[in-house]
């Protein structure tokens, strides 16, 4: 039977400026950053504490995706077409201004009432997030 | 002006200084230094960033030089080198806090990443899993 997740990916546009994006500005730990090849690259971070790995996969992935699929999936991410999940976090309001002050995108800043705050960003390809209290 | 959220002006200068910390990790700072910098009283501030990160800002400093100190190790620095690189006054202080937070010494934890990089580097196909070397076609 299926035990756990080990693995999700991302599609992103560019997978040097997402490793900068998911490291330095997230703070995700780096697992894996393997080249392959003439140009083949092997990356996935972690949430710190967390062992799931998050592929990031460039949709310029030559010997992935055909050029036409490159170039829909492209338009998809800039478009804001994917949401890949939702991040938890300590208190939302202190993430929310450390991550701003580092540069990331909120498209949903945090509010009160009605429930527990919540805020949503992108990450440097176009990928939404939710961002939310852990429990 | 209205205030994004309640306590936005606290929030903003608690997080000043955890970046603070952040950007200088590797110094001799201190708690006087820290709240000076989000211009708290030393108590307020202790209260406020525990309140906030739910610990306190040392044990946070601490957590932060430990988690580079991996990251110095795993790509290759020398113990003496993430030792001074972080700003430890001696090695032993420096065995010491690393070990007790990771469980084993810097010198096996450093081996041990070198022994998995030289494996990576001599097969990266084996540390990927089967299905995303197919599905990228790097069998080929």
């Amino acid at each position: 039977m299926i035990s756990k997740l080990s693995h999700v990916s991302f599609f992103v546009l560019d997978v040097h400026s997402a490793k900068d994006f998911y490291e330095n500005k997230l703070g995700f730990e780096v697992k894996m950053n393997v080249p392959v090849g003439d140009k083949g690259l092997w990356l996935t971070v972690s949430p710190p504490g967390q062992d799931i790995e998050i592929t990031l996969i460039p949709v310029d992935q030559e010997m992935m995706f055909k050029p036409d699929t490159s170039a829909k999936l492209a338009e998809l991410i800039k478009a804001r077409a994917f949401g890949f999940g939702v991040f938890e976090c300590k208190d939302v309001f202190a993430t929310y201004e450390e991550l701003k002050a580092k540069g990331v995108e909120f498209i949903k800043a945090p509010t009160v009432g009605g429930g527990k705050p919540e805020a949503m960003f992108i990450d440097d390809s176009g990928n939404f997030f939710g961002l939310c209290k852990s429990e | 002006m209205k205030e994004p959220y309640p306590k936005s002006y606290l929030y903003t200068r608690i997080v000043d200084a955890k970046l603070f910390i952040d950007a200088h990790y590797a110094e001799d700072i201190d708690i006087d230094k820290i709240s000076a910098e989000a211009c708290f009283s030393k108590y307020h501030f202790l209260r406020l960033f525990k309140q906030t990160y739910f610990i306190t800002p040392h044990q946070y400093l601490t957590q932060l030089k430990i988690r580079k100190a991996k990251t110095l190790l795993q790509n290759g620095a020398s113990i003496t080198g993430a030792c001074c690189a972080l700003g430890f006054v001696s090695l032993s202080s420096f065995n010491k806090l690393f070990k007790r937070h990771v469980n084993i010494a810097p010198s096996k934890y450093a081996h041990e990443a070198r022994q998995l990089n030289a494996a990576i580097t001599a097969n990266p196909l084996s540390h990927i899993p089967a299905c995303f070397v197919t599905y990228m076609h790097w069998d080929k």
